[in-house]
């Protein structure tokens, strides 16, 4: 569920593939640099990671409890990854769409609301600043 | 007395330069009671909320929960994953 390897969608795409499952649904996230992000080249993941890899498994669990015919993978990556690369893809892969965008959009989330991971951005002037989604960002210093 | 490991994350474990500290806490205790003698007594964490979003081995926890002894209680900044 972390790692710190670039996402494989095929991989992820393979672990939920079945013949009676025909709706698949692949969500990724990337590290995003638009024009008011003030020119980030790269974020920093950091984690948790028992409780994080325990809080997955309980999230994908109540996905399986409320969309039983459903399959769901997820990995998050750690470390550093760089601007468009994907630092969360999910696959989500049921007998029909509904379940199937269900399911992802539910355990995505859950995992923005529950995992214990941080993100630190490194941006192009050499500022570092770790990421409070519910505030401004802090500066902490150069890179 | 209980021994409680509490963990430090991201921006708290800079503030305080560890990401690991034994605390000894009077029991029955709280995750406040927790929080508030770390505020006290530890270097650099006055500066963590007063009220920050805790775990109790490795569960999500409100403030108000008791902790026990050999506990895991760990203090996590504002969640950014995704």
């Amino acid at each position: 569920m972390l790692t710190k390897d670039p996402i494989s969608p095929a991989a992820l795409l393979a672990e939920v593939a079945a013949p009676e499952l025909g709706g698949t649904c692949l969500f990724l996230g990337t590290v995003r640099d638009g024009p008011e992000d003030g020119g980030i080249t790269g974020i920093e993941y950091s984690a948790y990671e028992a409780m994080a890899v325990a809080e997955c498994q309980r999230i994908l669990g109540e996905a399986r409890r409320k969309w039983p015919t459903a399959r769901v993978a997820v990995r998050h990556r750690l470390g550093l990854v760089a601007t468009e690369e994907a630092s969360i893809g999910i696959a989500a892969a049921a007998p029909h769409r509904d379940e199937a965008f269900a399911a992802c959009r539910y355990v995505i989330e859950q995992v923005k609301e529950r995992l214990p991971v941080w993100k630190k951005e490194l941006r192009a002037d050499g500022s570092v600043l770790w990421v409070d989604p519910q505030g401004r960002p802090a500066v902490v210093g150069p890179a | 007395m209980g021994q409680i490991r509490l963990k430090f994350f991201a921006r708290y474990a800079e503030l305080v330069g560890t990401e690991e500290r034994q605390l000894s806490v009077a029991l029955p205790a709280t995750v406040a009671d927790v929080v508030r003698r770390a505020r006290d007594e530890i270097p650099g964490a006055g500066a963590i909320p007063e009220r920050p979003l805790a775990a109790v081995n490795l569960r999500h926890v409100q403030l108000d929960a008791q902790v026990a002894d050999g506990d895991e209680v760990a203090l996590l900044p504002p969640l950014a994953g995704g």
